[in-house]
């Protein structure tokens, strides 16, 4: 069958412009209910559990997870059933450790928890640059990612599609702040599971509803490719536990996802929103490796890889064998929501981290009227949009895949010890937690750079001085012990004694913002 | 009674010991469940390659029966922290008052 994948498709524009404008005549009514702090960065708390977790699972499945492992399973088979395991894991984590306390303790930033009992000036920097490390990590590797992923489907220019993600996103951040945010994402997240599911249920049609009929099918078309049994992404175990330490607390690290949590009333409705999001995004790992081995079948391996030679059109090839070009332009606008969704979230969160605990609480120290901290998360906004813009055109070339990785081992090796530890531990001191970060974060960014992903794919060097894939065992473990040590070595009273009185507020949510 | 005096009661310490305790036990159970399947596939990937049904492995059964293990850990800590949690919540509030 001939594609029209990578050229303008009429429905895939229809579609796309539907949910523009739908989601901007949003936007314009979350503008007019913006107008405070609370309202710009937590939606004025008035977001429901449910909602949130719809909004947070919008904000965690990204185009890459849609169309990358889909694309995975179809070209190598059971190894990117793997990967969907390990991105979801680090839900229930999410719930166990932080997510009532983060509620209870926090204002717009999880470096407000962090800074709660320690002495602001030093920790909010600090833990503001790890969050904005990660943030931009992580919005390199989108926005690389989808200006690509743009080019592929509706054929179009990569700067276009750069711009275009950077101005719409741009508007609903800029008027519509948290609010509207929750609203695309909220939007976004029901139009992919509902994609995916109709995907889902057409491919399986195919195999008269049977998947034991689809994996033989896999069987016998492959049958030296051993397409239902691990291939080569796990092989030591040392490397395996590294991954997973990475994927399950990095999740607890990325400021995009904990600043959600202050979107809700309280900690019972935050506790409710992990449950939600876990249900949409489990449900979601486990019918997208569905999509991949129906795609391996019905479309073929070289058929795929002849569209895109990473897979990652798999499942949109799929969406318009089995639902024609409509379908295929209705998977084309929602793989476009899923980008301005992600991209929307890190933005708020970068200019939650410049303004509200660079600007505003250390140069300003917590000294600005209502109006002039809008203002300057406004400014921050834009800063952070045309930054995005910029360098995704800026690394158009280049290999990025190795960001997102860097992103997660730097929020599971900076921000995750200096945050669990200033809720858990009383003895935490300002130094710990200021060295804790550094160390961690340094670590995880030399050890990634020194790594088989960096050292030999990017700079192409002969072989990598550090050999694992991800460095977190190593940076996540030198992180707590730093934290530990130099908070004995340095022992702060006052933050001792600040950490009894916040107790009231840690467990019972009295006094919470 | 001061905030110091309530925060140092035996409830009031009671409360955070049973979020804790409860909270580590769960993540222990979520490493287990986890690290289980992903040592079980960089070690023994004979046992992956069982057949539990026609042409379905037992390694593609395990993969989904982690994700749904994983939600179902955070469903029994919504119904635990609703029913034992807000209880010893609610009882403490009420004392505050």
């Amino acid at each position: 069958m001939q594609s029209t994948l990578g050229q303008p498709n009429g429905t895939a524009i229809l579609f796309f412009v539907l949910v523009v404008i739908f989601t901007l005549i949003i936007t314009y009514f979350a503008a007019k209910k913006t107008k405070t702090t609370s309202e710009f960065y937590a939606a004025g708390r008035s977001v429901t559990g449910f909602q949130n977790g719809l909004a947070l699972a919008g904000d965690y499945m990204s185009a890459a997870s849609f169309l990358g492992i889909s694309g995975m399973v179809a070209l190598s088979g059971y190894d990117g059933a793997i990967y969907a395991v390990g991105w979801l894991v680090g839900w229930p984590a999410l719930m166990f450790l932080i997510a009532e306390p983060l509620r209870n303790l926090g204002k717009f930033t999880f470096a407000d928890v962090v800074a709660s009992r320690l002495k602001s000036g030093p920790i909010r920097i600090a833990s503001a640059v790890g969050g904005l490390l990660v943030v931009l990590c992580y919005t390199i590797a989108q926005m690389v990612g989808s200006g690509k992923l743009i080019q592929l489907m509706f054929g179009m220019p990569y700067e276009m599609a750069e711009i275009i993600v950077g101005v719409v996103m741009l508007l609903y951040v800029l008027f519509g702040g948290m609010l509207a945010t929750t609203w695309v994402q909220i939007i976004k997240a029901v139009l992919l599971v509902f994609g995916v599911t109709v995907l889902t249920v057409l491919a399986l049609a195919k195999f008269d509803f049977s998947l034991s009929n689809l994996y033989t099918e896999v069987v016998t078309m492959y049958p030296a490719d051993n397409m239902l049994n691990p291939g080569g992404l796990v092989t030591s175990p040392l490397d395996a536990l590294s991954l997973g330490l990475a994927l399950m607390f990095g999740l607890l690290g990325l400021p995009h996802i904990l600043m959600r949590f202050f979107t809700v009333p309280d900690a019972k409705e935050a506790r409710k929103s992990v449950a939600y999001a876990t249900t949409f995004i489990g449900y979601f790992y486990i019918v997208i490796p569905i999509v991949g081995f129906a795609a391996a079948v019905l479309i073929g391996k070289d058929a795929i890889k002849g569209i895109d030679a990473g897979g990652n059109m798999a499942a949109p090839a799929l969406a318009e064998l089995l639902g024609g070009t409509p379908f295929l332009g209705f998977i084309a606008a929602v793989a476009f929501a899923t980008i301005l969704a992600v991209v929307a979230g890190l933005t708020l969160a970068a200019s939650s981290a410049m303004s509200h605990d660079i600007y505003v609480s250390v140069f300003k120290k917590g000294h600005a009227t209502e109006e002039e901290q809008v203002k300057v998360a406004r400014i921050s906004v834009v800063i952070f949009g045309l930054a995005a813009v910029a360098m995704g055109i800026l690394f158009k070339d280049q290999n990025v895949a190795f960001l997102v990785g860097l992103a997660f081992a730097i929020a599971a090796s900076a921000n995750f010890p200096a945050l669990f530890l200033s809720i858990l531990w009383k003895k935490m001191s300002t130094q710990g937690a200021v060295w804790s970060i550094l160390v961690g974060g340094i670590t995880a960014t030399v050890l990634i750079i020194l790594s088989p992903t960096v050292w030999v794919k990017v700079l192409h060097n002969e072989a990598a001085i550090f050999p694992m894939k991800n460095p977190a065992v190593f940076s996540m473990t030198a992180a707590f012990v730093v934290a530990i040590v130099v908070s004995l070595l340095t022992p702060e009273p006052e933050a001792q004694e600040k950490f009894e009185d916040d107790k009231i507020r840690t467990y019972l949510g009295i006094g919470a913002e | 009674m001061t905030a110091r005096d309530f925060t140092n009661s035996e409830k009031f310490k009671d409360l955070v010991r049973t979020r804790w305790t409860f909270s580590f036990i769960m993540l222990a159970i979520l490493f287990v469940i986890y690290y289980g399947y992903i040592f079980l596939v960089a070690l023994h990937r004979d046992f992956l390659a069982v057949m539990v049904g026609r042409n379905i492995t037992m390694g593609i059964v395990l993969c989904t029966a982690v994700i749904i293990g994983s939600w179902i850990l955070t469903l029994v800590y919504v119904v635990w922290a609703n029913t034992v949690y807000d209880k010893k919540v609610e009882s403490l509030k009420r004392d505050l008052q």
